[in-house]
């Protein structure tokens, strides 16, 4: 039903994913197919009905008693020992399967947790160097080719080496903010509804909604509204003419279908000047948000996409999902959401970025560069400006950029280097503190007995 | 123009938040025993971070994170809670 009357409506606004496109969706944007996963129920054109969810979470329940029941016994056998969630669930999912696998699940265990311990990184493992070089020798593929369409087709994202480098440069405003915003249950089911929400978020200008003339002989202006675009935009005339009133020292009023505007001391030049501000009026919507595309998604309705980003005003808009809408500034997000949100964002962020470009980059690298990050409580970057330019040894600073600077400046505050580091070890020629060079070993003499 | 309903709604819910606990006195001692770890050796959380200031966590607390992990589906983090500048 909502299909037909969409598509003649408004062309350019909403646009209908045909079927095919659903493949190269799926390689395409990780994001955004994680995030429909989760609410997928088996049914390509009808959203998910209540009835379902009370089916699902019936079976869900007869599971979780047997999950309980094993997965107690594992942590029996575990002890103090200890194994990941992920790990854990895997094998209870294979043992319920399997009954025959219940009696040996203590040889199961054991087993694991051998090789759990294997592949656990060694202490003194240089887990940053091989992060740097895991993330850098892939990045060396990347295309220069910066602006790609990601997803939505319409909306630029710059993708890429240059939007890696925004990510660990941790750019207060990235070059392409961009949003996702979904809606709530009763909104994403509804055209009309996300249209309304649609409206309340898009900024629209005086300019976009009326001619806006300006009679140099009498020293009026003359709005002009257009009917058609005010309906588009879900504004009105009286609308309008409120947030003209807002400008200081002019007088707005209704004439007819036009509004009539005069100044309160006439010149040509307050003229012309009140003119340009009319012009750039807002008039409805969000300062930022610049483009927005209405989208409908296969089991998840209608999507919101926006060029431009705005996060702490549009959580504010009724009818927006606020629990799962995002953004890819990670300043704002660290704003908004906290700095643990941050992390997890600059993580899907560089991680998709990467896997755009057909790069299969391990996550855990990527949440190690995040950890560093975030580590001190605010978003900083990798370089001179962050972590590089912040490290306590004068040494190790004066080897990664302006040498000269930072050695005077070290000396005239009296700095000491304590040789922690791997750079500064180097320097003065002694083992690195690092694996083998982070032991010490002493020899037992055996003395011969006469 | 029509004042807009603003909608309240609980950052701790978004999908990109974790959960966040603030560790009992007790919990903290033993945590810093089981790691072998002071308080400045943990990674920090800024005390007018949003999270910080919907959980009333005081400077000097210990925060305690479980984060959903791709890899390990589950993973715990703790972070110090510190004076923002």
């Amino acid at each position: 039903m909502p299909k037909k009357t969409s598509k003649k409506e408004d062309k350019r606004q909403i646009i209908e994913k045909p079927e095919k496109s659903e493949k190269t969706k799926v390689i395409k944007s990780v994001k955004t197919t994680k995030k429909i996963s989760k609410k997928i129920i088996k049914s390509k054109e009808k959203i998910p009905v209540k009835k379902d969810d009370k089916k699902i979470e019936k079976i869900d329940l007869i599971q979780n008693k047997e999950n309980l029941k094993i997965s107690e016994e594992i942590n029996k056998i575990l002890n103090d020992n200890f194994l990941p969630a992920s790990i854990i669930d895997a094998i209870t999912e294979r043992v319920i399967k399997d009954k025959t696998l219940e009696p040996k699940l203590n040889q199961i265990i054991t087993k694991s947790l051998e090789e759990y311990k294997k592949n656990l990184i060694d202490p003194s493992e240089a887990c940053g160097i091989i992060g740097a070089q895991s993330i850098g020798e892939p990045g060396t593929q990347m295309t220069m080719r910066t602006f790609h369409y990601a997803g939505v087709a319409e909306i630029n994202v710059t993708l890429g080496l240059p939007r890696l480098i925004e990510i660990v440069d941790a750019r207060s405003i990235p070059s392409t903010p961009m949003m996702n915003i979904y809606l709530r249950d009763e909104y994403r089911l509804s055209p009309d509804l996300a249209k309304e929400v649609a409206n309340k978020i898009e900024i629209t200008k005086l300019n976009d909604v009326a001619d806006i003339e300006a009679d140099l002989t009498n020293l009026v202006i003359y709005v002009n509204p257009n009917a058609k675009t005010l309906e588009k935009k879900g504004t009105t005339t009286d609308e309008l003419l409120e947030s003209i009133k807002k400008i200081k020292k002019i007088d707005a009023k209704l004439e007819k279908n036009k509004i009539k505007i005069t100044l309160d001391d006439p010149s040509y030049k307050k003229l012309l000047d009140v003119n340009e501000t009319l012009k750039d009026l807002k008039v409805k919507g969000i300062d930022g948000i610049k483009r927005i595309i209405i989208r409908k998604e296969p089991s998840e309705g209608y999507v919101i996409y926006s060029e431009g980003s705005n996060l702490e005003k549009v959580l504010e808009i009724e009818g927006v999902d606020p629990y799962r809408t995002t953004t890819n500034d990670i300043q704002a997000v660290g704003r908004v959401l906290g700095i643990e949100a941050a992390r997890n964002i600059i993580i899907q962020e560089a991680y998709n970025t990467l896997r755009e470009q057909g790069l299969n980059v391990d996550k855990r690298h990527i949440m190690l560069v995040a950890d560093v990050m975030t580590a001190d409580g605010s978003i900083k970057a990798i370089g001179r400006h962050g972590v590089s330019g912040e490290k306590s040894s004068v040494l190790s600073r004066a080897a990664f950029e302006i040498t000269v600077n930072h050695l005077l400046q070290a000396s005239r505050r009296g700095e000491i280097d304590e040789l922690g580091g791997v750079a500064e070890n180097i320097i003065v020629g002694q083992p690195v503190n690092l694996g083998t060079g982070a032991v010490e070993l002493v020899m037992k003499r055996i003395t011969k007995k006469v | 123009m029509a004042t807009e309903k603003k909608q309240n709604f609980d950052i701790m819910n978004h999908e990109l938040v974790p959960f966040h606990t603030i560790l009992s006195d007790h919990e903290k001692g033993e945590l810093l025993k089981k790691y072998h770890v002071e308080t400045n050796n943990l990674p920090k959380i800024l005390d007018n971070d949003p999270v910080s200031v919907f959980i009333g966590a005081k400077p000097g607390q210990i925060v305690k994170i479980v984060r959903k992990s791709n890899t390990a589906k589950e993973a715990i983090s703790y972070r110090l809670v510190i004076e923002s500048e």
